[in-house]
């Protein structure tokens, strides 16, 4: 491969077992997908485990490299929160992931790394999932007074709302979303190719009878 | 017609809206300073000017369609944007990329880091007040992007790398140029050094400012220049070498002390170590393919279209539907000009990304703003925004 040539499986693997080991109440699973370390964990025990990835001789993730979240709409804690550490002495990464449903908070992880802080607010202003115990949590990217979280799958792309400079009122103002054409959404992943997808159009597609057709005419 | 004037108590703090109109606000900061007198006791960067919701829009646009908007992202060093999302495509597909290719790729990253540092090198050091290099760096710039032009066809959002190679190979005679271009821009270089590196107003107004340590470094999220000024050796391009920068030859520069001027001299090494990779880069590379020969993820030869049918099928598939990628989720980082540059990508099989996460280093960096700027004078705060290398593109997305 030409990408991650200094990646050591084993050590990988060690590591894996070694976090395993010690923190086994605090994980959902641990798993090697994509030769990358994936670590699901409860979400009341985010701190303990972020402290004791940073501070663990063996572990040694110094680095907060970033939070995003993932919307999953059909499951039951839908969203998906995710970090992503590094440690520069042992030349690794882990992804660790929380699973919050709608409403339910997490605690913060200002206290372990201190950039938490701006990542946990953006996952706030695109997801609206809310931090316990973070000094700090307004909306960052979106406008002031938005509203809605853009990133939720059910958000609409086009969004809501859209700003424009009003010449009668002097000044900018929002009006509801008014496309002149509406957005195209292809959908591409045909109906009719592979079996097993197209079960539900079967029903409909009736070969053809010659009785049929003739009480057809009849009428 | 009577004005009133508040009178303003010396020991008042103050607050002030710095931006999103100043000049040295790098495009659309909005800084709220709290002052005392002309130290700042608290920056809020307020962000998300230049919000355009990509990551949403990518998620509804198959893989070689999201390519244009990382060319947005960080619209100073283009071409290292894509080549982080193609790394991620690549990566969730399991291929390989041709070697000429990768050659191609790297050089051209390189040749972006340049673009990147001479934008940097010139606005740092207008916002700190000497005028003649923003003008002298803008000189070079310019041949820089006539490269992206040769290759591309645009001289900015270039669109040329792609997942599994590049989009044409290069065209015939721009190796010599830019070979040409190594040798003027070392002189150039020499130039740039000489007219700040000595110079004592450059050295009054960048020395002991911003002093970053190491451990706040590594727990502020800084990558990229930021890190190696505080004297923390690491560069993703050796510590994790992708493509084919393990077969090339150059050093990491580090500073010492973390202030602006580390960082400053840390920058000017790196473009030098880049002079020398894109060296290396036209002595290696081998001629054969640019993209891989797998035309289920890249579209055949056109020539090949007219007489084969199934030439002609992978082009419509590819350019109607978009390749099909595997389900799974990765995380690619590489070495961008501004620090560490990652795309956590998930995809659920299917033609589009499920989500696309852009890691920017500059958004780690502006929130190490505040901490930066505290116990500094007003002047300061252009001086410490310049050394972060503030691109709003990245940081707002």
């Amino acid at each position: 491969m030409h990408l991650e040539k200094h990646l050591d499986l084993e050590a990988l693997k060690a590591i894996q077992a070694h976090i395993d080991a010690k923190q086994a109440s605090h994980l959902v699973s641990s798993s090697i997908d994509c030769r990358e370390l994936n670590l699901v964990c409860r979400k009341q025990f985010i701190v303990p485990l972020l402290t004791f990835l940073r501070d663990d001789k063996q572990c040694q993730f110094k680095q907060l490299i970033d939070i995003s979240g993932a919307d999953y709409p059909e499951r039951k804690d839908r969203f998906d929160v995710v970090y992503h550490l590094l440690s520069l002495s042992n030349n690794q990464r882990i992804r660790v992931r929380v699973q919050v449903g709608e409403g339910v908070k997490i605690p913060t992880a200002v206290d372990v790394f201190p950039c938490a802080n701006w990542y946990e607010r953006e996952v706030y202003d695109m997801f609206g999932v809310a931090f316990e115990g973070h000094p700090d949590l307004r909306r960052i990217l979106s406008d002031y007074d938005f509203d809605g979280f853009p990133l939720r799958k059910d958000f609409p792309l086009e969004g809501k709302v859209e700003m424009f400079y009003d010449e009668a009122e002097k000044r900018c103002v929002y009006r509801p979303v008014n496309l002149a054409q509406e957005f195209r959404h292809f959908d591409q992943v045909s109906e009719w190719d592979g079996v097993g997808h197209n079960a539900h159009l079967a029903e409909e597609d009736k070969p053809f009878s010659m009785n049929d057709f003739t009480a057809e005419v009849k009428k | 017609m009577a004005t009133t004037v508040r009178e303003i108590s010396l020991n008042e703090n103050m607050t002030l809206n710095f931006g999103p109109q100043h000049p040295a606000a790098h495009g659309v900061l909005r800084l709220i300073l709290e002052m005392d007198g002309e130290v700042i006791t608290r920056a809020d960067p307020h962000i998300g000017l230049l919000h355009r919701g990509s990551e949403k829009l990518i998620e509804n646009k198959t893989y070689v369609q999201a390519l244009p908007y990382f060319d947005r992202f960080d619209y100073v060093s283009m071409m290292c944007h894509e080549h982080v999302f193609c790394l991620a495509t690549e990566k969730l597909l399991a291929i390989e990329v041709p070697k000429r290719a990768q050659y191609i790729r790297v050089m051209f990253s390189e040749l972006t880091r340049l673009m990147n540092h001479l934008l940097w090198l010139g606005c740092h050091a207008f916002d700190v007040g000497a005028m003649s290099v923003l003008l002298y760096a803008f000189r070079d710039r310019e041949t820089l992007m006539d490269f992206y032009e040769e290759v591309s066809g645009a001289r900015m959002h270039a669109n040329y790398f792609r997942p599994g190679g590049v989009a044409k190979d290069l065209p015939e005679g721009l190796t010599d140029k830019i070979a040409k271009f190594c040798d003027e821009f070392e002189k150039h270089l020499q130039e740039y050094d000489n007219l700040l590196s000595n110079n004592r107003i450059w050295k009054q107004r960048t020395v002991d400012i911003g002093v970053v340590t190491g451990d706040q470094a590594l727990a502020w999220g800084f990558t990229g220049a930021m890190l190696r000024g505080s004297g923390i050796a690491w560069d993703l391009r050796k510590s994790q070498p992708y493509e084919c920068y393990d077969e090339l030859d150059f050093d990491v520069p580090v500073g010492k002390n973390g202030d602006c001027y580390d960082r400053y001299l840390v920058r000017m090494e790196e473009m030098g170590q880049s002079i020398k990779l894109i060296r290396q880069c036209l002595a290696k590379m081998p001629a054969g393919p640019v993209k891989a020969q797998n035309f289920k993820v890249s579209p055949p030869a056109r020539d090949e279209m007219k007489s084969s049918m199934e030439a002609l099928i992978h082009h419509f598939k590819y350019f109607t539907e978009g390749f099909h990628v595997p389900a799974g989720e990765v995380y690619v980082a590489i070495e961008a000009p501004k620090g560490e540059t990652g795309v956590y990508l998930v995809s659920q099989g299917g033609p589009k990304p499920y989500r696309c996460k852009l890691r920017a280093p500059g958004f780690a960096h502006l929130q190490g703003l505040d901490f930066m700027s505290r116990g500094h004078m007003l002047a300061d705060v252009t001086t410490i925004i310049g050394t972060q290398d503030i691109v709003f593109g990245e940081i707002d997305r």
